[in-house]
């Protein structure tokens, strides 16, 4: 056996009393393309910051080029060779490429003044290594999202990288250049770099990987070949439920729309949406990152209100020009990311709750009863399984799941006709996942028209009645979920929009 | 028996809160300190009636300027509101009631004075609110700039002189002595404190104003008003440097564009020290109370000793401010030793 690039022995970290990870052993070889797969909130990314020096594990040791570590520092893991190119690829937008190829080289020289002419044979040489041609000073913002990437591989391969970890770098990327991707990341296993491929789309990881390590609330579940794994297989081992085939059947479903579009758009983000929502109805939208979905999602709510088209509530036209229209209209939104735009994590639990329904709560003379809200809070934290000992205590002492509770239970508080969640569950714990969707269909089935708006594939294709595929700003289909496979949706997803003309 | 069930719930909220304990630990440690070097100041009545009398001045402006840190934002403008106001209700008493006249031409002047002077302060508190709420322009450049504009309106107003010559009534009213021994500043005080507490604690915008200093987006999100919230806590805010102004007023007998210069650092530091966060969304008005209490206790120890200068107050009060800022820093879990240890990886 070969030497490992990286080795990492019985990796444990704990959040807050959370496990993340426990005893994860995970192994390396020169050039070995391995895939790292896992669900939402498995514990993949901690690994990965392990792996990078940002997290200190509690327990284990990390071998990394002969020495053993018990932790590392984010420079002691680069100059050994390992490089992450996250979710955003973490470049400097308002910089130019080759500001952003060569930065790191100047700063790691430790160079007080700048030489233009040396940054841009740095930058030259760095774009050589994978045969991209670009034009060094375009504005890194400016560029599509596959080309920052190529950016970020540039640059992590700069700095002698032995191990390149690709956290999810699919995500966002069109069919045609996911394959220049693994073209890329072939030629660098040439070269005898390793990659270690972060993924949960099955298709993808199959073509590429030659190893596997799944895990699952933080613990390794199997590493082992391709050979040994076929879809079904590999599913269990990730999710750790048998897959019946559990789809969303709406029971009453109303005659009449509850929320109708016709031609909605938002300049520069989507154009020509029409959908209909129906009481009782689950609608899944779903679309890359960059599809337009989480904008459709806004421009219903009122916060980006529409530049073009109409809304209906109830078959007759309204204007949802602010977020105070959308909730009088009986609109709820569990946004996308419930931490920075859902949540306010100092304040209690109570408060949360009832924040969008306080007026009601003050009597005549203005005052606040507090007693009154206090009850109301409670009765969600008992409505929704909602695991705390004092629903007094600021919302930041939860995990993932509960804090998802949280915002549900706040929209609905309010009594909504129309709840729009955008990515329901990510970062939620598997448990809390399978609840939060056996609530939503619930509330469908009370008669609210439910709409999800999600890039996990599986979710949408389970919970809801119907699914809509955005690409580049267009609604492309409209699918019945029962007649669908997951890569037939992720097809529609992430064709490159050019092939598509019109609706397909 | 019945001593100790009131102090229990007492207790509980000074373990729960460690500014509010740290500022009762740091009074009683002051008091005693006072007691001992200067045992026949801290037992004249006269040195606490002066404290009463002055306090207020600053108090008012850090209640304002809690509410404003309790969104996430600040308040520097407060100290030229108040002597914008200040000298605009002197000017509008003068001109009512000029020297020689009656003493009901003088009260009406005064009710008068005070009318204009608080709905001047909300008007240019609002004034920030709707830069900081609809231009979307921060609020520490926004009260920065309206702090030199209300203080260059002074200016021009007075000339850069005192305005004095104010009817004796108002001097008369603002130097009662209630049950013979209580000033009218520290009686307008407490109403202001009773007040605030009332809107903070007892109001569906008091909550409103934690959740939006907490998180804006999620605000919006949820549906607030958000820039109405933001303009309403600037126009208190505005009210009650005014209201300051005119304690100023009254203590002073007179107003002038730079009194109080050393107050916006100060009402700054009160609102640090009482545990409100800077970034907003957390804070208690009993530490901010305990605060003011503390800092003017300070101010007169140190007024006791003749040989520290008053030009050192500034020294002091930044040293202070930034002391307390490190001290909260520290406290919260980790963030200094974190600093320390990447430094110590390093060599």
């Amino acid at each position: 056996m070969v030497d490992n690039v990286i080795a990492v022995r019985d990796i444990g970290k704990a959040f807050a009393g959370v496990q993340a990870l426990d005893g994860i052993t995970l192994e390396i070889a020169p050039g070995e393309i391995h895939c790292l797969a896992g669900e939402n909130g498995s514990g993949k990314s901690t690994l990965i910051k392990v792996m990078s020096g940002v997290h200190a594990p509690d327990t284990g040791t990390i071998e990394l080029n002969g020495k053993t570590f018990s932790k590392l520092s984010p420079i002691e893991a680069i100059s050994n060779g390992v490089q992450v190119i996250y979710q955003d690829f973490s470049v400097f937008p308002n910089l130019t490429v080759m500001e952003n190829l060569a930065l790191n080289a100047e700063l790691a020289a430790h160079r007080t003044f700048v030489s233009w002419k040396r940054m841009r044979a740095v930058a030259e040489e760095a774009i050589a290594k994978i045969n991209f041609t670009i034009d060094l000073d375009e504005k890194v913002g400016q560029l599509s999202v596959a080309q920052k990437q190529l950016v970020a591989i540039s640059r992590a391969l700069m700095s002698d990288a032995k191990l390149i970890i690709m956290d999810e770098p699919t995500t966002a990327l069109t069919k045609r250049e996911v394959d220049a991707l693994f073209a890329i990341i072939l030629d660098l296993k040439a070269r005898g770099i390793a990659t270690l491929f972060v993924s949960h789309k099955l298709d993808e990881v199959f073509e590429i990987s030659e190893r596997f390590t799944i895990i699952r609330n933080g613990k390794s579940v199997i590493t082992c070949l391709p050979e040994e794994l076929d879809h079904a297989t590999f599913s269990h081992h990730m999710t750790g439920r048998e897959f019946d085939d559990d789809h969303f059947v709406p029971e009453h479903v109303s005659e009449e729309p509850i929320l109708e579009t016709r031609g909605l758009g938002v300049d520069g983000a989507f154009a020509d949406v029409d959908l209909t929502l129906r009481k009782g109805e689950i609608l899944g939208i779903t679309g890359l990152l960059g599809s337009g979905r989480t904008e459709l999602a806004l421009s219903l709510f009122g916060s980006k209100p529409a530049d073009s088209g109409k809304i209906l509530i109830n078959g007759e036209v309204v204007e949802v020009g602010s977020v105070r229209a959308a909730i009088a209209h009986g609109i709820g939104y569990v946004p996308e990311d419930r931490l920075t735009e859902g949540l306010f994590l100092e304040r209690s639990i109570n408060s949360n709750i009832v924040i969008s329904e306080i007026d009601s709560f003050v009597s005549k003379f203005g005052a606040l009863d507090q007693r009154k809200a206090d009850a109301e809070g409670q009765r969600w934290v008992d409505e929704l399984k909602i695991a705390t000992p004092n629903p007094a205590n600021p919302v930041n002492t939860l995990s993932g799941g509960n804090q998802q509770r949280i915002v549900l239970a706040k929209w609905l508080a309010t009594h909504p006709k129309i709840l729009i969640l955008n990515g329901p569950t990510v970062g939620v714990d598997i448990g809390s996942k399978h609840d939060i969707h056996r609530i939503l269909r619930t509330l469908a089935s009370e008669g609210l028209g439910v709409i999800i708006i999600s890039d996990d594939i599986p979710e949408v294709i389970q919970n809801c009645n119907r699914v809509m595929a955005m690409n580049a700003g267009r609604i492309v289909a409209e699918i019945d979920p029962r007649r669908t496979t997951e890569s037939e949706l992720a097809e529609l997803m992430s064709k490159d929009p050019s092939t598509i003309d019109g609706k397909g | 028996m019945s001593a100790l069930t009131t102090l229990t719930p007492l207790r509980d909220r000074l373990t729960r809160d460690p500014h509010v304990t740290r500022l009762a630990v740091i009074l009683v440690l002051l008091l005693t300190f006072f007691m001992l070097v200067k045992t026949k100041n801290f037992f004249g009545i006269a040195t606490w009636q002066s404290m009463a009398v002055q306090f207020p001045e600053f108090g008012l402006m850090a209640l304002g300027v809690m509410l404003t840190m309790i969104i996430g934002g600040i308040d520097l403008s407060v100290v030229g509101v108040a002597n914008m106001t200040a000298i605009g209700s002197a000017t509008l008493m003068m001109s009512i009631a000029p020297t020689g006249s009656d003493s009901p031409q003088g009260y009406l002047a005064v009710v008068a004075a005070i009318a204009f002077s608080l709905i001047v302060g909300a008007i240019a508190g609002a004034f920030n609110g709707f830069l900081i709420a609809k231009v979307k322009i921060p609020a520490i450049l926004v009260t920065l700039g309206t702090f030199e504009l209300f203080t260059g309106i002074a200016v021009i107003i007075t000339g850069g002189k005192p305005a004095s010559g104010l009817p004796a009534q108002y001097g008369e009213i603002m130097a009662q002595r209630v049950f013979g021994i209580i000033p009218m500043p520290l009686i307008i005080f407490i109403l202001a404190t009773v007040v605030i507490a009332l809107i903070m604690y007892k109001t569906a915008f008091g909550t409103k104003l934690y959740m939006l200093g907490s998180n804006e987006t999620a605000a919006q999100f949820s549906g607030l008003k958000t820039d109405n919230l933001i303009i309403r806590t600037y126009m208190t805010s505005g009210i009650y440097a005014a209201a300051a102004g005119l304690v100023m007023l009254a203590n002073y007998n007179s107003a002038k564009a730079d009194y109080g210069s050393t107050y916006t650092l100060l009402a700054v530091l009160i609102v640090v020290l009482g545990g409100v966060n800077p970034n907003g969304g957390s804070g208690r008005l009993s530490g901010v109370i305990l605060a003011v209490v503390v800092l003017q206790v300070l101010s007169s120890l140190l007024n006791t000793f003749p040989n520290i200068s008053n030009f050192y107050r500034p020294l002091i009060w930044g040293g202070v401010l930034l002391l307390v800022i490190v001290v909260n820093q520290w406290t919260k879990k980790n963030r200094l030793s974190r600093l320390f240890g990447v430094k110590g990886n390093k060599s």
